[in-house]
């Protein structure tokens, strides 16, 4: 589906009475269903908040978002989100941590008593996927860091998630691990083909992970350019060292830096 | 050589602090150790029986006094118990209400504070004028003193949830009371249990100021008739059950607690 997300010309202040600050400015950003895009730009420039607005955690004060072809007006349940935080609960297991969408969306919420075995496979499905059999019965306090944040990407898709937003979710790891991580990514991304928005200060992850690459402006934020990644899938890690790799990366910088300076 | 003989000792010593059993015994090596040194203290000076009794009379008086004393130990014990469990219930909702809603918080939390700082002393004559000399005075006083540390408690442990979760599970369509019941009160759990054992302790202050002030029946009545009678030994054996009651029940509070939140003190041996 074409513009599967589609956000035009979004504006957002934060306070009531207008005079807070201004995190987006005219943001346009267009997302096809079951395309990868990454979202980068200087710290600080409203990545964050973009997230909040297209899942529809916070009204825009100008301009509209739809996805699905439906307006957002509440929050959206057909998204999953993760964060660099993995945020765990830790009185449960990873299996009852990955469920815990399950006990609260709408349709699922009803089922899940009855269709508990199934609803179980289909989480232990999703933890095959990013490599957690074995892991399943275990407490997040048990698990690695990169563990933790496989588990909640999980639980970020468990729902029959349609859109995935993912707000630097490797970004406390080191980098064999991040590096590990995104091939699970990439794994999950091909298995199941969700639409997924990535957040990233990680330029080398951007064009690793993403179709499309979108470059943010400074505080107001908005979109200043889009690169399109043309490398094959199933990526491996050393395409990111090829020529084509550098010079996408030296080229998103520059445009960083120069967003940085007109701050 | 030298090295070896230098290098053992304190890696025996350590080894020594570290035994389990050692551990075990130590509370009560210290109780008898200050025991000991009250004893030596009194006989050496000839300290007067009715300034400060030996830990020996004190014994002898509260064997003596056994059936008093087991009467009213047990009123102390129902009033702090009854008091503390309805702190438990007004501690746990009021701490819900307020640690999830900030207009809530706002608008009690201040009053809740000055509350707090009025000394439960001056309130317990007004409760005996209201309800009359007997235990319902005792009990109030009680609740009112436990009630707070409860609700501060629960109240931060509701309020502290990581924003990113609250993220997560508002864009699932989560309403106020899903967030409270999966995720507030689980995470408050640990707090509500921490703050349970102070709350026991301060409970049997409650009840025994109560009992002291207005009363015809507990320990803080018994010392107090007993100090009228210059029966020093024996107010000093009520105070002696009074502390051996608040070490039980905080002991009870802390097994409760252990079994309850095993997640949250993963790092001292409970990593199962």
């Amino acid at each position: 589906m074409k513009n599967f997300v589609d956000m035009y010309d979004v504006s957002l202040r934060y306070g009531e009475d207008g005079d807070g600050t201004l995190a987006l400015e005219h943001a346009t950003m267009r997302v096809d269903s079951g395309e990868f895009v990454a979202v980068v730009g200087p710290s600080g420039c409203g990545k964050s908040t973009l997230m909040k607005v297209v899942t529809g955690l916070w009204a825009p004060t100008a301009g509209g978002i739809t996805v699905n072809g439906k307006e957002v007006d509440r929050p959206l349940s057909i998204a999953g989100m993760a964060f660099q935080n993995p945020t765990m609960l830790p009185w449960r297991t990873t299996l009852e941590n990955v469920m815990l969408p399950l006990e609260i969306v709408a349709p699922h919420a009803g089922k899940l008593k009855r269709e508990r075995t199934g609803y179980e496979g289909k989480a232990r499905d999703l933890l095959k996927l990013v490599g957690l059999t074995g892991f399943e019965q275990k407490f997040p306090w048990q698990l690695s860091g990169g563990m933790q944040q496989r588990a909640s990407i999980c639980r970020a898709l468990i729902h029959d998630t349609k859109l995935l937003m993912l707000d630097e979710p490797f970004g406390a790891l080191d980098m064999f691990t991040r590096e590990e991580l995104w091939l699970a990514m990439q794994d999950i991304w091909l298995a199941r083909r969700p639409t997924v928005v990535l957040v990233t200060h990680d330029l080398r992850e951007a064009v690793f992970l993403a179709d499309r690459i979108f470059v943010m402006s400074a505080r107001p934020g908005r979109m200043i350019a889009e690169r399109k990644v043309e490398l094959p899938r199933a990526r491996t890690l050393s395409m990111t060292y090829e020529p084509y790799s550098v010079a996408l990366v030296q080229d998103l910088r520059d445009h960083i830096s120069a967003a940085r300076e007109a701050a | 050589m030298s090295e070896i003989v230098v290098a053992s000792p304190p890696h025996r010593r350590r080894k020594f602090t570290r035994n389990r059993h050692f551990r075990r015994v130590l509370p009560w090596l210290v109780v008898i150790a200050i025991f000991l040194l009250w004893q030596l203290f009194v006989d050496g000076f000839r300290i007067e029986s009715f300034v400060l009794p030996s830990p020996t009379e004190i014994f002898a008086a509260g064997w003596q006094w056994k059936g008093p004393i087991l009467v009213n130990s047990w009123q102390t014990f129902m009033t702090t118990a009854i008091g503390f469990v309805a702190a438990i219930v007004f501690g746990l909702v009021a701490g819900v209400a307020i640690g999830s809603s900030s207009l809530v918080y706002d608008g009690f939390y201040p009053a809740l504070v000055g509350f707090n700082t009025i000394p439960k002393v001056a309130v317990v004559p007004i409760l005996i004028i209201w309800f009359g000399v007997g235990s319902i005075p005792a009990i109030i006083t009680a609740f009112l003193l436990s009630f707070f540390p409860i609700l501060v408690n629960v109240a931060t442990g509701i309020a502290t949830v990581e924003p990113e979760l609250q993220d997560v599970l508002r864009a699932l369509g989560a309403s106020k009371w899903q967030m409270i019941r999966k995720v507030g009160l689980p995470r408050a759990m640990p707090y509500f249990f921490a703050s349970l054992k102070v709350a026991i302790t301060v409970a049997f202050v409650g009840s025994i100021i109560a009992e002291t002030v207005g009363s015809n029946a507990g320990i803080g009545n018994l010392m107090l008739v007993a100090s009228s009678r210059f029966e020093v030994p024996l107010a000093f054996a009520g105070l002696l059950v009074t502390g051996a009651m608040g070490i039980a029940m905080y002991a009870v509070a802390g097994a409760i607690e252990a079994r309850m939140t095993g997640w949250a003190t993963r790092g001292s041996g409970g990593n199962t």
